[in-house]
């Protein structure tokens, strides 16, 4: 009731300026920070950047927020020529607007020699001369225009992909060079020999074509040619396989056709098929790098600093990876926990809903071990660090999702099974061909040898081996535009014939953050909103949501470690904990915010968890998809029960240790079910590794976020469903093309058995099917649209 | 018969030329961020 009321006065209220955020009536601007961001644009004269933007209003406003200060030096490289260069990740940048005005205000400051923002990573790349402690500069200019920066770690993993992607882009090149020119000249070739072309000039242009293919083969065809070896030394066969067989005859074919000075060589068809092949692998390979980086920049976003005690007393910020154990950090009111430690000092309400997901805050105190992703809420504490990983929890998880992974097995794709039963048919049936023109036709040797190797020619698999890249890349694409991010090669397939659905609770099926329960008095709402919307608390943030467009009043303090507080003509209004605002401590365990004004009782705000708003929706749909959808949570019974009947889920277990849920998985798994985990916390860590197919929301926690197959962002539970529906579709385009690809080779396999394939005929029946399985994919493009 | 064997070579300089410039530019680094290259074309700039 009072949400539609706050909907139609938001509408109403004038919109800010700079960020588009509802600003209180008669005003321009929301906020300090977007009165002095617009003030600093206009009066470098780049006024420009509101016309050409384009905000979308599902992502972050480019609001200016005090952001966390981290250790800024530790990020700063200094050149080997004296200038300093820094990396950081930009948050917010929407469009080319952001990136002009972000290079164009930098380039005006002092010093900076290059300032440039990657839009597909989302990187800005600094260098300057002069003294390191610009960096400082550098990154309040942006703050202060809405963007927030975040340094960048380079990533060994990511490193080794970016160099597979580059020499993969090279073999293209190179492929693509030489298959250029081999057609060239056997277009002359092929029509050359009706109009009389000597056997001369003929073989002139195979020694050329020679030259050109053998070495270009060689190192084009490595990317291929590895794994074939690979595979074969492990007693096994993939896609691979057939191909560097089929390329290796040809060419060897051709070379001696070559030097005999026969009439038909097949370079050209070697080279192009390569060519095709690593068309396919770039872009897929290119597809999942991007979703990957995606995936580690949403993580890079999260990771908070932390205070690091120093001897002297004071404070120093520093990232939680750069800590060592045995130092101390203080953790304020409303902060993430960014390490593993034990509490030393002072008495703790943790929010660790990402860990254990337990619903409600756990009380702690000196001597409990707290682990990186607890949220602290109640009171300030110190925590001395522990080694990263070796706190019991986090041991324990990584010890079972190790054991999970090794218990799993290796998923044999599609092309890998098809391939296993296709190379050995197509070698047979040359050898077939060769008998039969050898013994029942009576020819020569060399004809029938040239004959079978046409017969390996027309079957070599360059469909088939586009078919599952074709629909693959396509399929990682239009998941990445709706915010799910493919990172694993197979989670598609896998995805495809999975039977049941596992949900976990707390972060997975109810949003990560906590919402305001209960509908207080709207006076009080607004006020405590009013207040709320200066600090940064996970609980405040949550009463601003509830409390709808708040005009800030100017003059709030922040008390660190108990709430916030404001002066008014009538007295002090207070917002905070119980003994902050003078309220008597409850006896329940929700988290909680009290309001107290000047002559009225103190009002109690309470928070708790909410469903994500189309859980229940989505289930259904899973399960009129014919799912089984399931329920595990290490919550108590109470809340999983409520959960469950709010939802509809019918098959439900609470109180599950981590261990508990992953042998609840495997135990479906025994029984033939194939089965997608969905779930975010650190003890869902080992059933996501458990399950066949494993999806995390991006609020998850690290752990589980690295073990998981797909990742989804925002609010709704609707990736899921999306997900599931699009490897269904993929997978079904997938068979199509393979069966495009088997049909073209069956027909031609009987004419080149019989003798009529000649190079133009390879050459033409490769390229067109490859342009059939490619036309195929590119129709789930358009049917993706829903 | 002069004519194709200059035509052959011609065409393999070109090509030649074509490839080593592409592999240059990606070594420069031309192709790490598409989505920039396609926004920073219509940059108002002097």
């Amino acid at each position: 009731m009072s949400e539609t009321a706050t909907l139609t006065v938001a509408d109403t209220l004038p919109r800010c300026r700079h960020c588009g955020e509802p600003c209180a009536s008669g005003e321009e601007f929301c906020c300090i920070g977007c009165t002095a961001a617009y003030r600093t644009i206009s009066g470098l004269g780049l006024g420009d950047y509101y016309q050409r933007r384009l905000l979308d209003p599902k992502l972050r406003p480019p609001k200016p927020e005090p952001a966390d200060r981290f250790d800024v030096q530790s990020a700063v490289v200094t050149r080997p020529d004296g200038m300093h260069e820094m990396t950081m990740i930009v948050d917010g940048v929407q469009c080319g607007a952001c990136v002009w005005l972000i290079e164009q205000v930098l380039a005006r400051l002092p010093g900076i020699e290059r300032a440039r923002v990657n839009m597909t990573t989302c990187r800005l790349h600094t260098i300057w001369r002069g003294p390191a402690e610009t960096a400082d500069a550098i990154i309040d200019t942006v703050e202060a225009l809405g963007y927030r920066l975040v340094p960048f770690q380079f990533d060994r993993q990511q490193q080794a992909s970016d160099a597979i992607e580059r020499s993969l882009i090279k073999a293209l090149a190179v492929a693509g060079f030489a298959a250029g020119n081999v057609m060239l000249l056997s277009i002359g070739i092929w029509f050359g020999l009706d109009d009389g072309m000597g056997p001369a000039t003929r073989t002139l242009m195979h020694w050329v074509s020679a030259l050109l293919a053998m070495p270009a083969i060689a190192y084009t065809g490595m990317p291929f040619f590895r794994p074939a070896l690979a595979a074969l030394r492990h007693g096994r066969t993939n896609m691979d396989v057939p191909i560097s067989i089929g390329v290796i005859v040809i060419t060897t074919m051709s070379m001696i056709e070559t030097l005999r000075g026969g009439t038909h060589t097949y370079f050209d068809s070697a080279i192009t098929l390569l060519f095709f092949l690593l068309i396919g692998r770039v872009l897929d390979h290119r597809a999942r790098g991007l979703a990957r980086a995606s995936a580690e920049r949403l993580l890079a976003l999260r990771d908070a600093d932390v205070a690091v005690l120093q001897p002297d007393g004071s404070v120093k910020r520093r990232p939680g990876a750069a800590t060592t154990p045995g130092e101390h950090i203080v953790t304020s009111m409303g902060e993430r926990i960014g390490v593993d430690g034990v509490i030393t000092q002072g008495q703790a309400s943790l929010d660790t809903r990402l860990v254990t997901g337990e619903s409600v805050p756990q009380r702690a105190g000196p001597g409990t071990q707290v682990y990186a992703g607890t949220i602290n809420l109640a009171a300030p504490i110190t925590i001395r660090v522990t080694a990263t990983g070796s706190g019991t929890l986090v041991a324990e998880m990584a010890r079972l999702i190790e054991a999970a992974e090794g218990r799993r097995g290796r998923f044999v794709v599609l092309a890998d099974r098809v391939a296993r039963r296709y190379a050995p048919a197509v070698h047979f049936c040359a050898l077939l061909t060769f008998l039969w023109w050898l013994l029942v036709m009576h020819a020569t040797v060399e004809q029938s040898l040239l004959i079978a190797c046409a017969v390996l020619i027309i079957t070599c698999p360059c469909a088939l081996a586009l078919a599952v890249p074709a629909a693959q890349v396509i399929a990682t694409g239009a998941l990445f535009d709706r915010g799910i991010l493919l990172k694993s090669g197979t989670a598609l397939e896998r995805l495809a014939s999975i039977d049941t659905v596992v949900f976990d609770k707390t972060g997975t099926l109810s949003e990560p953050e906590l919402a305001l329960t209960g509908i207080p008095d709207p006076a009080s709402l607004s006020m405590g909103g009013a207040l709320a919307a200066s600090s940064r608390h996970p609980l405040a943030r949550a009463l601003v949501i509830s409390a709808g467009p708040v005009q800030p009043p100017a003059n709030v303090t922040e008390h660190p470690g108990q709430g916030l507080s404001l002066m008014t003509p009538l007295g002090e209004t207070r917002l905070g904990s119980a003994a902050f605002t003078g309220a008597a401590t409850s006896d329940d365990a929700f988290a909680e915010l009290w309001l107290s004004e000047p002559n009225r009782a103190p009002v109690r705000f309470t928070f708790a968890e909410a469903y994500r708003h189309d859980a229940a929706n989505t289930v259904t749909a899973l399960q009129a998809m014919g799912l089984d959808v399931h329920l595990l949570s290490g919550d108590r019974i109470e809340p999983v029960r409520l959960a469950a009947e709010a939802i509809g889920i019918t098959q439900w277990h609470a109180g599950c240790l981590p261990a508990t849920k992953m042998a609840l998985i495997e135990e479906m798994r025994a029984r033939g079910h194939h089965v997608l985990m969905v779930g975010d916390g650190l003890n869902d860590g080992p059933s996501l590794a458990a399950a066949d197919v494993s999806m995390s929301p991006s609020t998850a926690a690290e752990i589980s976020q690295n073990v998981a197959d797909l990742i989804f962002q925002g609010t709704a539970l609707a990736p899921v469903l999306v997900a599931i529906h699009t490897a269904r579709r993929t997978q079904s385009v997938m068979r199509q093309n393979l069966s495009l690809a088997l049909g073209y080779n069956v027909l031609t396999l009987p004419l080149a058995a019989c003798g009529f394939v000649t190079p133009w005929l390879a050459a033409a029946a490769m390229s067109l099917s490859s342009l059939l399985v490619m036309g195929n994919s590119l129709r789930l493009q358009r049917r993706m649209d829903k | 018969m002069n004519v194709v064997l200059l035509l052959i070579a011609a065409s393999l300089i070109m090509a030649t030329l074509g490839l080593v410039a592409f592999l240059w530019s990606l070594r420069v680094g031309q192709y790490e961020d598409l989505k920039g290259a396609a926004n920073r074309i219509l940059f108002d700039d002097d």
